[in-house]
């Protein structure tokens, strides 16, 4: 199963086996990583769920539809030109090793 | 009660009624009862399949195609009966209509707004704050759960000051018009005409303030978003499920950390906790207990058929407690990961408003957290009696202050 890495804003960094079916989102929340809030349970609503994804991989991303783009005017922490919801990455054999950073904060 | 027996479908037949005042009182054993019986139960009471696991539940709300919301989200089939009053356009409404209305309130209620009332919202919180603490003691009910929302969501709405009165009795006959035929339904809607009368007026354009969620719910209508009728019924869900929900989801919370103590220690210790205790009350009380779906076809769910145009009845608090989802289900716990929780619902129809709840919760919770020692319940708590809502009608608290 493709397995995606999270690094904290402290640095530190967590590999997380994915089960192939699931949202980056998912991934983390199963396995209780800090740094991901998900408040409204991967429903694209909370911006809660911020990432920046690691530039070698932005573009290998599904493109982002319109509410996810809404949505990242208002994370609380900076949006960036890399900024995605990890709710809407879903984890295909394609992003195997894919690189996710975390905001200081989600609210 | 009767235990669960065998039908022809295989599916358990309870003869509970949970709409009823005793099943309000103590919902809990009867919770259980409904979840233990199997994954999808039949209520000969009103003649109605019901979801009172988390899986079931959660998929029930996840699949809106089979799972329609446009007859009705209470017990009445709209293709069958007269609604009581105008449908809503989005919570009583299927995609492709309600994706637009979704849209709009959305946009209207979304991260990027709350950044925009937040420090508002938060000063209206420590004014509150400010006020009990010179009372000490006060009924949280009123005085906090429905004071504070009281203070900044009709302003935020941009409502005109007289009338207000109106407002929780309104949202009131909403809720309890969800449930079945029963006094606390017939009541509410023979007493409606007034509130319904305040409610149609306030939602027209020329009654709510620039800059307010109506404003820009009209202003939607100029960029060609909603038409000039749609716009009225719009603002109406905010009248109908902006108020009373929050207030008892502060109140639900406020109960929580009263009763148990050591979480409002952990909460003094750590402000950074405030949302996630608010959050954890929402799953804990479940403020919204209960929502139907309708059947579009014939469907098998967890091994049970369910024919076309059936009604189900999705337990949305007995989900929040089901042991197959929770650790320790029955204690709160505000370091919990609640993520995932159905207080809000899931899917299309979650709670378009929740932003606003969450916000509402965190701010008032960290004002009183930082401010207040001790909250004690110094009298009886008293029920609150609605179809679909769950809340208290009083808390008597004295605090001591930190």
């Amino acid at each position: 199963m493709p397995a995606i890495t999270f690094i904290h804003a402290d640095g530190k960094s967590d590999r997380v086996e994915t089960s192939g079916d699931e949202s980056a989102m998912q991934a983390a929340t199963r396995h209780g990583l800090d740094g991901i809030l998900a408040e409204c349970g991967g429903n694209a609503m909370c911006a809660t769920c911020h990432v920046y994804i690691d530039a070698a991989w932005l573009a290998r991303l599904p493109a982002m539809a319109d509410d996810e783009d809404a949505l990242l005017d208002g994370t609380a922490a900076e949006r960036l030109p890399n900024s995605r919801l990890a709710c809407q990455i879903m984890i295909t054999p394609a992003l195997d090793g894919l690189v996710l950073r975390l905001p200081e904060r989600q609210v | 009660m009767s235990a669960p027996g065998s039908a022809v479908s295989g599916v358990p037949h309870l003869d509970v009624d949970p709409f009823d005042m005793n099943f309000f009182a103590d919902p809990y054993p009867t919770h259980e009862l409904l979840r233990e019986a199997g994954p999808v139960v039949y209520l000969d009471k009103w003649n109605v399949y019901g979801v009172a696991r988390y899986a079931e539940v959660h998929a029930v709300l996840n699949d809106p195609a089979t799972f329609c919301s446009s007859r009705g989200v209470g017990l009445s089939d709209f293709k069958k009966e007269t609604p009581w009053r105008p449908p809503s356009l989005i919570l009583e409404a299927d995609p492709p209509a309600h994706t637009r209305t979704r849209a709009v309130l959305s946009k209207v209620l979304s991260p990027t707004v709350m950044k925009q009332v937040r420090d508002r919202f938060a000063a209206a919180a420590e004014e509150r704050v400010d006020a009990l603490i010179e009372r000490r003691s006060f009924d949280a009910i009123a005085d906090l759960a429905e004071a504070y929302p009281l203070s900044i969501f009709p302003d935020a709405l941009g409502l005109k000051s007289e009338g207000r009165e109106h407002l929780i009795p309104y949202a009131s006959v909403v809720f309890n018009a969800f449930g079945p035929p029963n006094e606390l339904r017939r009541e509410a809607i023979a007493r409606s005409t007034p509130h319904q009368a305040y409610v149609a007026e306030q939602c027209q354009r020329e009654n709510l303030a620039p800059g307010g969620f109506g404003a820009c719910i009209h202003a939607q209508v100029d960029e060609g978003a909603i038409t000039a009728t749609e716009a009225p019924l719009l603002v109406r869900s905010l009248l109908s499920a902006g108020l009373d929900t929050t207030v008892n989801g502060i109140g639900a919370a406020v109960y929580c950390l009263a009763r148990f103590p050591e979480q409002w220690q952990r909460l003094r210790g750590d402000l950074t906790l405030a949302r996630s205790a608010f959050e954890e009350a929402v799953r804990f009380e479940s403020p919204v207990q209960t929502f139907f779906r309708t059947t579009t076809r014939e469907v098998e769910l967890s091994g049970a058929t369910i024919g076309e145009g059936e009604k189900v009845l999705m337990f949305l608090a007995a989900a929040n407690r089901d042991p197959r989802r929770w650790d320790k289900p029955d204690s709160y716990d505000i370091t919990r990961r609640s993520s995932g929780h159905v207080g809000f619902g899931s899917g299309i129809h979650m709670c378009v408003g929740q932003l606003v709840a969450r916000l509402e919760g965190e701010v008032m919770l960290t004002a009183l957290a930082r401010r207040i020692a001790k909250i004690e319940i110094t009298g009886e708590p008293k029920r609150r009696f609605n179809n679909t809502l769950r809340g208290l009608d009083s808390l008597p608290v004295t605090i001591t202050p930190a």
